[in-house]
């Protein structure tokens, strides 16, 4: 099933795991020490994340860790400055708009 | 005003809003003119190397605007932007959607609120992209990157796919 990163970044706990798994690579153990929810609660939780690619498993002997994956997180980031690039360049386009219009009355 | 313009954009994720704020160097009358009038907006709303052509354009409540960006290769990207308020020189806010050529709303939209002021012969333009879900906010910022397809790109998986690769 396909789950995007928006529905994952959506619920505030979801959004403290990652702030928590940023600093360092965690078990499920020890991410749900942090929260009041139930190990199945932070289990689900971290089945979406991971769903969506934001976080990945990595077996370390025994235990499975939780890390980043930090290209996901980029994706957000890049179609936003794609859209923030798209209207400097419309902005600007109406500067010399304007610029023209004002000239031309004067 | 001679240094770089202002411009605030900034993303509320988890309400899935965008804003953004830009001064001109123009007055109020204009500067409503330029974003309420298609012979003007055609002329702006590129985004360069694109070009935007309006169709249909109906200012008034529950009127429409119907355009297409159009890339140099000649592709036509369509839109609607429907007016749902108009308070002249202050306000308007629009429900926007993909569209095809035959103006078929592609669902779901966004709903953008322009504010308009001026001061001391500067006015600014504020803007609030709200989406209701986060499919929204992603038809949205997909409909962002298809625009700038200044880069050619036909999508939004080509785009990625190409980011991902550098």
């Amino acid at each position: 099933m396909r789950r995007d990163i928006f529905q994952a970044i959506a619920d505030p706990t979801r959004r403290a795991i990652i702030a928590l798994i940023a600093l360092q690579a965690m078990t499920p153990n020890a991410i749900a020490e942090h929260f009041d929810t139930t190990r199945q609660g932070v289990s689900k939780h971290l089945r979406i994340l991971t769903e969506c690619e934001l976080i990945k498993q990595e077996h370390k002997g025994r235990e499975i860790y939780y890390q980043l994956e930090i290209n996901k997180m980029k994706e957000i980031d890049k179609w936003l400055e794609q859209f923030r690039k798209i209207w400097e360049t419309r902005f600007s386009q109406l500067d010399d708009l304007l610029a023209t219009i004002q000239k031309q009355k004067k | 005003m001679n240094s770089t313009p202002l411009f605030d954009f900034s993303v509320d994720k988890e309400n899935k809003t965008v804003y953004m704020t830009r001064e001109f160097n123009a007055g109020l009358d204009l500067v409503w003119e330029a974003w309420t009038t298609a012979e003007l907006l055609d002329k702006w709303w590129g985004p360069k190397p694109m070009v935007t052509k309006t169709k249909v354009m109906n200012f008034e409540v529950g009127g429409r605007r119907f355009f297409a960006m159009v890339s140099p290769e000649g592709h036509e990207r369509w839109f609607i932007q429907r007016f749902t308020s108009i308070s002249p020189k202050t306000n308007f806010k629009t429900y926007n959607t993909f569209a095809d050529k035959d103006e078929n709303p592609e669902l779901p939209g966004s709903d953008w609120d322009y504010n308009f002021s001026e001061q001391n012969g500067i006015t600014k333009v504020s803007i609030t992209i709200f989406n209701e879900s986060r499919e929204r906010m992603e038809k949205m910022v997909e409909m962002g990157a298809i625009q700038g397809c200044a880069m050619q790109f036909e999508n939004l998986d080509e785009l990625l796919a190409a980011l991902s690769q550098k």
